[in-house]
């Protein structure tokens, strides 16, 4: 079974189409950057895996779960799904230890010790150990965004979905945040990465996704893809995101 | 026959003023109650709660508290329900700083970022969970100081409950003011003991505001 699979999956906002009949099939360690231009439906996709959009037609399944099934319980696939935001998303009035517990606590019943046990772990996977007693706006954005990466490692995904997570980022501190998500991927997470960020992309990335006017339009092997676009659209994004 | 003004009615509006601040208690009690339900109403996805509670407030916000006073005392008697003035101030305020407290609720409960629900969403928590853990807590900060702000109006509002024979300090002062036929003292008395419980209030409510407009 596919960790991820998407058939035939269309989105309309109004009249709008914004995804157009993508089909997508992810298999479990894979990790994914979906590139393209705005507006080109990326951030769309990434956010109907979780169910935060809902679709018009098609169906997606994660772990054979249907994501678009009013019987299946959103709250529970959402567990084992994380989304880290471009806006990282932290709790303004939680500290981070309450920022990364608060789900494990609630969602899956962990006990204050063992719940703050593991976000000093998730915490010092992301190098920020010493500040599980900090304020979110006492963190440079850098930081936030490794806390919010914490956050959704704590509740142990099968699953991460990162929407153009650096892009809110000045240039200098984005170093930080792609180290975070190479130690992720190399931990063998199975990833869907919404980015801008093509030397990540080239070197950590199993695949290449290229989205055009809400379709895949090409997809393949990094190296492959990146070097030989088949298609006209692709090569010239590449031409204007590389030089 | 008519008598001084001295230090023994002063006290006596200084205690009187004791009924104000109890009407001014129970109003808020009541309004709170009304209000954080219209406030969750008028923000819910299911739009007959949302016009139901907009109605309400509109309906509430056009109209003068003083005709709710009436209403109810009044009204009610001459329906062959007698109430006292306290019920009928009880209603009457409930459901006039309801219909305020819902709109200052609902505006803080909005001003929290969309994307604050969708994380605590994709973390897999609950509608209430979400509510109560991560937008109640930003919203209240929000909502101190206009709830303090409109506290104030509430306060002065309470002196409208005088006619319906509550003697609160407004109407002591008018009593008083009968008595000792000094009615620019009195009054000056009394707008000073208003003054001394509202001032601290907005003066706090100002110090909120300028720092969540610095923790912004």
């Amino acid at each position: 079974m596919s960790r991820v699979e998407l058939t035939n999956v269309s989105k309309n906002y109004g009249p709008l189409r914004v995804l157009n009949d993508v089909s997508l099939t992810i298999e479990t360690g894979e990790v994914i950057a979906i590139i393209g231009r705005s507006g080109s439906g990326k951030s769309t996709l990434l956010r109907c895996l979780n169910g935060l959009e809902p679709i018009q037609a098609g169906h997606i399944l994660i772990d054979g779960v249907k994501v678009n099934d009013p019987d299946t319980d959103l709250r529970k696939l959402r567990q084992n799904v994380g989304i880290v935001f471009q806006s990282f998303n932290l709790f303004p009035h939680l500290s981070v230890s309450d920022n990364i517990t608060l789900a494990p606590r609630l969602v899956l019943k962990q006990s204050p010790e063992q719940a703050r046990k593991i976000a000093a772990d998730v915490l010092a996977r992301v190098g920020l150990a010493d500040k599980i007693d900090a304020l979110p706006q006492q963190l440079s954005g850098g930081q936030q965004q490794r806390v919010a990466i914490a956050r959704s490692l704590a509740m142990n995904p099968q699953l991460m979905l990162f929407d153009e997570v650096t892009s809110a980022l000045d240039p200098e501190l984005t170093g930080e945040v792609l180290r975070v998500l190479e130690g992720v991927a190399r931990e063998g997470m199975t990833m869907i990465l919404v980015t801008h960020e093509m030397g990540f992309a080239r070197h950590f990335a199993t695949r290449i996704v290229f989205m055009h006017e809400g379709k895949v339009w090409e997809q393949g092997p990094v190296a492959d893809t990146l070097s030989h676009p088949q298609t006209a659209e692709l090569k010239s994004f590449l031409d204007a995101v590389l030089n | 026959m008519i008598r001084e003004f001295g230090t023994g009615d002063i006290v006596y509006l200084v205690f009187a003023a004791r009924w104000t601040l109890a009407l001014t208690a129970l109003a808020f009690t009541g309004g709170a109650c009304v209000g954080l339900i219209l406030a969750v109403l008028r923000i819910s996805s299911l739009a007959p709660l949302r016009i139901m509670a907009s109605l309400y407030i509109q309906i509430v916000q056009g109209t003068p508290l003083l005709v709710w006073l009436f209403l109810f005392y009044f009204g009610l008697s001459i329906a062959g329900l007698p109430v006292n003035a306290w019920t009928a101030a009880a209603f009457a305020y409930s459901i006039y700083g309801g219909a305020f407290l819902g709109e200052i609720w609902r505006g803080a409960l909005i001003a929290v970022a969309p994307t604050q629900w969708e994380a605590g969403a994709s973390l897999g928590l609950t509608y209430l969970q979400q509510m109560r853990y991560i937008i109640m807590p930003q919203a209240v900060r929000i909502a101190t100081p206009p709830t303090i702000g409109f506290m104030v109006q509430l306060i002065k509002n309470t002196s409208l409950a005088a006619t319906i024979g509550f003697v609160e300090l407004t109407r002591e002062g008018q009593l008083t003011s009968a008595s000792t036929y000094k009615p620019f003292a009195v009054y000056i008395t009394v707008a000073c003991i208003y003054f001394l419980i509202c001032f601290p209030l907005t003066q706090w409510s100002r110090r909120l505001e300028d720092r969540f407009n610095v923790a912004r």
